[in-house]
């Protein structure tokens, strides 16, 4: 902050040694992670602590030297290249040896046939699973990817690592163990979890694209239903989950039909009318910002061309408003799929159900089996929804 | 001109009826009563409601505060030339504390400090950290060259320039994201009681666990009612400043 800011501006080509300011840093951090925190903790059932354990420690030495030289070799990288493929190559070796020298812990410190022991990833290994990630993502950044090249690439990680995760290469790490337990649940709680964040998220959008459209006519109505819409968004979300279990009871104690349709006070239909409810504010906001940005000019010149007002609205407003529509969805599909793990507290299920499970029997391995996935959703519904935003407004210019 | 008078008379009668219920909760009692079932407690009787509401509000500041701190520091730094390399690197950093679900992080952070307030102020930090970082980076970056130009003019030095004048004409920016990241975890704060923060979150989960919906909804309005003012009382900072700003 404090750097003179008339320091001469250096082209790379002529500061080939000069090291790579983001580099040093991460390697920096990771370094002092390695040695400082304990690369994996071994416990002896899943509710003891862990003790922790270096990586010197638990690989043969031909497995930690052949982990440290490719950790070393990313650092190098980091530091010293400029060119971008370099720097990702070098991310990802770091990120493959470390991803084996967690499997092949877990393998060395679980004796065989036991079920009862635990080895979970330690400090050090979440602080370079990270400091490598942002590494690798730095690298992608700066080779400036398309959308469908961005999304090749999540395609490639899933597929790596589900390749991975079918062989077994995890098998014997905590959260596996937790998973091989859980695993008939996992999936029904992972499916439900989705359809919660895209269910409530799709009914929104049904009626949020008329009142956005209806806010942009009819601009008298815009603070109204602005306002209304932004008070719903302060009032917390077990609060507001909790509040519709009374009215939803009712409802499926008096209509027969409604509880049929799965209307109970418990469960998943609070759940999904308060996702509903926050879903609102982002694409009305967004459906009445874009179309209020539509050009006036492209307005008059499809009335001159002749289309009725319909034809106009569907063909020309909402079409140029789209990319301003979908970033208004990006953000609450990744809202949703963060707050339906609140929706397992009222019994609505989800992943959630596995965070608080961990949470109250303090097995943090359960933890990880809800959240990882959580995370892991929230990142591809990003990465999808920022690449077709990107594609839509390519080929409107 | 009566619009402008209404506002404040709803603005007044809101901050009466919060300290109200917050000092006197049993006045309200008869207005929850319907909403209990087998002679249940309409008012939360397991701790002080006021005590409890001061306690959410410091967890919000102090980690509003601390997003405030990084994400101002963050975004000046990768505004000078010498930390713009820095740039893709934060914003991928700020983004991922947003995209985390708070209640994940709150999970993963119990094992590392414990359970009560610590974990929820990591989560709210990091969920708080993109509003100001994007709109320290907007604020700084559409400051007008010509000014920036007079100010190198009139012999200021970068550190004179940016706090002299790019501060303060980012300012209403810089607030306004600060209000937004405020208003988001006062919400947010509630989960925190599922790891022993207090909180109003407290009053929401004693309900739902003893089925009492007079908790719940006491608890929540509460919190609701105090994010509206709180977004209020800032906004009308935010204008007071942006005219000093104007007037200079």
């Amino acid at each position: 902050m404090s750097a003179p800011v008339a320091a001469p501006y250096v082209p790379a080509a002529a500061s080939r040694l000069r090291p790579d300011a983001l580099g040093v840093l991460l390697t920096a951090v990771g370094v002092l992670a390695l040695f400082g925190l304990p690369f994996v903790l071994f416990k002896a059932n899943r509710i003891l602590p862990g003790e922790p354990r270096s990586l010197l420690a638990v690989l043969p030495a031909a497995g930690a030297w052949g982990c440290g030289a490719a950790l070393l070799l990313a650092a190098l990288v980091a530091v010293l290249a400029r060119d971008a493929r370099l720097r990702l190559g070098g991310a990802l070796a770091g990120l493959v040896a470390l991803a084996l020298a967690v499997a092949a812990s877990g393998d060395i410190l679980t004796p065989p046939g036991n079920n009862v022991v635990r080895v979970a990833p330690g400090g050090a290994f979440w602080v370079l699973l990270l400091c490598l990630g942002l590494l690798a993502t730095d690298a992608i950044t700066r080779l400036r990817p398309g959308p469908l090249t961005r999304v090749l690439l999540l395609a490639g990680f899933f597929v790596v690592m589900g390749l991975s995760l079918a062989h077994g290469t995890f098998d014997h790490l905590s959260v596996m163990r937790e998973y091989a337990v859980n695993s008939e649940r996992f999936w029904r709680e992972l499916l439900r979890h989705v359809w919660l964040a895209l269910g409530s998220l799709g009914a929104a959008v049904l009626v949020a694209l008329p009142l956005g459209i209806l806010c942009h006519r009819v601009p008298r109505l815009r603070p109204g239903v602005l306002g209304t819409l932004n008070v719903i968004q302060t009032v917390p979300s077990i609060a507001l989950f909790g509040i519709l279990m009374a009215p939803l009871a009712a409802l499926a104690t008096a209509w027969p039909w409604a509880a049929a349709l799965g209307v109970h006070g418990i469960g998943a239909a609070p759940a999904a009318v308060a996702l509903f409810l926050y879903s609102l504010l982002p694409v009305v906001a967004n459906t009445a910002a874009g179309l209020g940005r539509v050009s006036r000019a492209a307005v008059e010149a499809a009335h001159g061309m002749g289309m009725t007002r319909w034809q106009v609205l569907s063909a020309v407003e909402l079409t140029l408003a789209l990319p301003v529509i979908l970033t208004g969805i990006r953000v609450v599909l990744v809202q949703n799929i963060g707050m339906v793990t609140v929706a397992a507290l009222i019994g609505g299920g989800g992943l959630g159900t596995f965070v608080f499970q961990g949470i109250g029997q303090t097995a943090m391995d359960l933890v990880l089996l809800g959240a990882i996935p959580i995370v892991a959703l929230a990142f591809t519904a990003a990465v999808l929804l920022d690449a077709l935003v990107e594609v839509l407004e390519r080929t409107k210019a | 001109m009566s619009g402008r008078h209404f506002a404040a008379l709803l603005r007044i009668a809101a901050l009466a009826l919060l300290v109200a219920f917050l000092v006197a909760p049993q006045a309200f009692a008869p207005v929850f009563a319907p909403l209990t079932q087998y002679g249940a407690p309409p008012i939360y009787d397991q701790g002080n409601l006021l005590s409890l509401a001061l306690a959410h509000l410091g967890t919000v500041c102090l980690a509003a505060a601390a997003s405030t701190v990084v994400a101002v520091g963050l975004g000046i730094l990768v505004t000078r030339p010498s930390g713009a390399q820095f740039l893709p690197l934060s914003r991928t950093l700020v983004n991922i504390g947003q995209t985390f679900p708070p209640v994940a992080v709150l999970a993963v952070a119990v094992p590392l400090v414990g359970f009560g307030e610590k974990p929820t102020l990591i989560a709210l930090f990091a969920y708080g950290l993109l509003p100001i970082f994007e709109n320290t980076i907007v604020g700084l970056r559409t400051v007008p060259a010509a000014v920036l130009e007079a100010a190198s003019g009139v012999g200021m030095s970068a550190r004179q320039r940016l706090r002299a004048v790019e501060l303060p004409l980012a300012l209403p920016l810089i607030l306004e994201g600060i209000r937004l990241s405020l208003v988001i975890n006062v919400g947010t704060a509630t989960i925190g009681s599922t790891v022993a923060a207090k909180g109003l979150g407290e009053v929401i989960i004693a309900g739902l666990l003893s089925n009492n919906n007079a908790f719940v909804l006491q608890g929540g309005l509460v919190t609701a009612l105090m994010a509206v003012l709180l977004y209020d009382a800032l906004a009308g900072l935010e204008r007071r400043l942006c005219r000093t700003v104007r007037i200079d």
